[in-house]
């Protein structure tokens, strides 16, 4: 039972991205909404454990909340896959179940 | 597929309700229904009518009511968490000997009993907050 879990902190300030890769499982989808898509970026003290958790989940990032904070997409980890509100929509629809890491 | 959205953060704490009211857009314009938006903690002062923030700012309390009215969204505030916050309708002013009421048109205030009945009666529910 496929889960998706939406993260909405940056993983530089909270640690409910910690936890989130901590308890997500095997063919998860992960989700970076709000503070939590400055976590898509490349080459930060963060990248390699999101990397790792990347060999067996799907991430995604909410593109609208990368570029209000300045960043572009051509600075994300590969195959981190970028989503609009209505891509959001289908995530929650496909999983059986959600979780917010508040 | 049926929805229920879960909102508990307030309209000037961060940017979860703006999210919400994106999401609630989105799953609406896919077909998808939205079986009740029920708003706690702070989220309750999206149910607000009597704020007035500068012109060039958002006012997210009458984004929800003009698309809770449009779509026929049943939305919902915490009563507790209503009455913790001054917000109040007409009949819970009355009772409580109170001089005004603030709820704007498209919100109805009820119990946590209809979070939980949205999540049996609903697909998916979704939490947005802080």
């Amino acid at each position: 039972m496929a889960m998706l879990h939406i993260v909405n902190k940056s993983p530089f300030e909270k640690v409910t991205f910690d936890s989130c890769l901590g308890h997500a499982s095997a063919g998860d989808s992960i989700l970076m909404i709000e503070d939590a898509a400055v976590g898509a970026i490349d080459g930060t003290a963060f990248a390699d454990k999101l990397k790792a958790a990347m060999a067996d989940k799907s991430i995604y990032v909410l593109a609208g909340d990368l570029t209000a904070r300045g960043l572009s997409e051509d600075r994300i980890i590969d195959g981190i896959k970028t989503v609009d509100y209505a891509g959001f929509v289908d995530l929650t629809a496909d999983n059986e179940t959600t979780q917010s890491w508040l | 597929m049926k929805y229920t959205v879960m909102i508990n953060e307030g309209p000037y704490q961060h940017q979860s309700s703006d999210t919400a009211l994106q999401f609630v857009r989105a799953a609406l314009e896919k077909g998808h229904e939205i079986f009740r938006v029920f708003f706690y903690h702070d989220g309750v002062n999206n149910g607000t009518r009597l704020s007035v923030p500068p012109a060039d700012d958002r006012l997210l309390q009458k984004e929800w009511s003009e698309l809770g009215i449009k779509h026929g969204l049943d939305l919902v505030i915490c009563i507790a968490a209503a009455q913790r916050r001054g917000l109040m309708d007409e009949s819970e002013a009355k009772r409580q000997g109170l001089d005004a009421d603030n709820i704007i048109e498209g919100f109805r205030i009820s119990g946590l009993g209809q979070l939980i009945e949205g999540g049996i009666q609903s697909d998916r529910t979704i939490v947005f907050g802080d």
